[in-house]
């Protein structure tokens, strides 16, 4: 026996909602993430969601936590406990988390343990990509949105994805000029509604460009843009410089799989998924037998399938605890409906693929 | 630096929290985090590299990558992009790796 029962890592749409199915099946669930407060991504994300109604489309992101948080005090019934300002440092081999707040060590010795980490943002190669002022698209989201300190006066954005074409409209909504955004495909690669609205405002999207490199003395000062021949190699003659102070990347994500790699579960490289993902079997577990897995952890995707899968989850690991839970074969397969639904549309070909890979291997 | 007005969202003035920062007294905000509060202060060099010395920024702004680490009340390697602001708090520029007697 473990000191507790389940412990959900992460307490983002994935865990939130982990941790919520877990306690309608009588658990007792600690909730643990670093940030503090609950949301995960969705505490900055001031958009109104896309997806259907089951899934909170036409809600923004924000409204979306709140919701969430009030569902699990609700079914919490006194057996939830939260860590927040948490975080996990250390998974070991016997199962112990070692856990780290305000310069406290505490351990944990679960029976059963959800990782719903997320993702984290990727960067890319080019001259000055160190120099402050180049920055995460994310990580400018959640100094505007979440802090309401703007970055600074004028950005470039480099990646034209949902993420992309989503934070180069907040940029201007806080006042801060976008001079352009890049592409270094020949396509834009988000949503059309999501571009239209940036053009609106004027904002150029070029695509078959992107950054050369950025210059400043001890921050960005400028940047210098360029195009693609159809060998993806800079044409020489074809630069631009742009006056900015702010070059925000959002050039994919990442699964924020280390806590995993600690307790050498077996992995696979995934590039649909942007990189390492844990190899799962239908119930979400890892090859770890108790651990399991939801969420961008498992494939980067979206906060509307991270939700469904945080359920599934969840219900698998009450399964694995035998608490048992009332109707649960229709509820499964309901949820693995919703799932097939969302990832039924050409933008989820990428998603598709990754599974069936990561099916492969399990 | 800091957004008064916003289509979305509404930013009040909180009440004022004063720190040193490299021997200099600045002002941030309650609610801030250590980086936002500098950065509101027009400060986003935070710390130098480990081998050649070049000015580090923060990157992700949720604690995954180690770009914000600064020397704070003595401790090094804080990651300051998720570490709440509270007064008094002595913050300094980070050189390398930083030491543990806080320089
Ligand atoms: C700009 C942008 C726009 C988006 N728009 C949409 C949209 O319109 N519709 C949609 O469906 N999706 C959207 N998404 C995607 C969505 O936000 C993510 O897919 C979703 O949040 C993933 O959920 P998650 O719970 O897996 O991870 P996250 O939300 O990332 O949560 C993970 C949590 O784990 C915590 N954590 C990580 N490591 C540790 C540790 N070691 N110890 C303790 N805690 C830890 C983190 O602090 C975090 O709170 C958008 C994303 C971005 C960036
Ligand atoms: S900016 Fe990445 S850890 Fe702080």
């Amino acid at each position: 026996m473990g000191t507790e029962e389940a412990v959900v890592i992460g307490a983002g749409p994935a865990g939130l909602f982990a941790a919520y199915e877990l306690l309608l099946a009588g658990a007792d669930v600690t909730l643990i993430d670093r940030a503090a407060q609950a949301g995960g991504q969705l505490v900055k994300q001031t958009h109104k969601f896309f997806g259907s109604k089951e899934h909170y489309a036409s809600i923004r992101g924000i409204d979306i936590r709140h919701r969430l948080e009030h569902a699990l005090e609700k079914n919490g019934d006194g057996r939830l406990r939260t860590l927040y300002s948490t975080t996990v440092a250390g998974f070991y081999a016997d199962g112990a988390l070692a856990c780290v707040k305000a310069e406290r060590y505490y351990r944990l010795h679960p029976e059963v343990v959800v990782v719903a980490t997320g993702a984290s943002e990727r960067t890319v190669a080019f001259a000055g990509n160190d120099l402050p002022g180049v920055y995460a698209a994310g990580a400018v989201q959640t100094l505007m949105n979440e802090q309401g300190i703007r970055p600074g006066n004028r950005a470039l954005m480099v990646g034209s994805g949902n993420i992309g074409l989503i934070v180069a409209y907040q940029l201007m909504q806080a006042g801060i000029q976008v001079e352009r955004v890049v592409e270094a495909a020949d396509e834009i690669g988000g949503y059309q509604v999501h571009a239209s609205k940036l053009r609106r405002l004027g904002v150029p999207i070029e695509t078959k460009t992107t950054i050369k490199r950025a210059f400043g003395t001890n921050q960005v000062e400028g940047a210098e843009i360029w195009r693609l021949d159809a060998k993806g190699e800079g044409i020489a003659g074809s630069e631009e410089r742009l006056t900015v102070d702010t070059v925000c990347l959002a050039v994919g994500l990442s699964p924020l799989v280390e806590l995993l790699s600690q307790l050498s579960v077996d992995t696979r490289f995934i590039p649909e998924f942007g990189g390492v993902a844990p190899v799962l079997d239908e119930t979400y577990m890892t090859s770890r037998p108790g651990v399991f897995a939801c969420g961008d952890v498992a494939n980067v995707e979206e906060a509307s399938t991270a939700m469904v899968e945080g359920r599934l989850a969840g219900i698998h690991a009450a399964g694995y605890l035998n608490r048992q839970i009332p109707r649960r074969k229709e509820k499964i397969q309901a949820l693995e409906t919703s799932l097939r639904t969302l990832r039924s549309g050409p933008a989820s070909e990428h998603v598709r693929k990754g599974l069936r890979k990561v099916g492969e291997h399990a | 630096m800091r957004i008064r007005e916003h289509p979305i969202l509404r930013f009040k003035e909180r009440s004022k929290i004063a720190f040193t920062f490299d021997g200099r007294t600045l002002y941030g905000e309650a609610g801030d985090t250590i980086a936002g509060a500098l950065h509101a202060n027009g400060v986003k060099e935070l710390s130098r590299s480990l081998h050649l010395h070049r000015p580090r920024g923060f990157y992700c702004a949720i604690g995954n990558c180690a770009s914000c680490h600064m020397t704070v009340d003595g401790e090094a390697n804080v990651r300051t992009c998720i570490t709440p602001l509270k007064a008094g708090m002595v913050v300094k520029t980070q050189q390398g790796k930083g030491r543990v007697d806080g320089y």
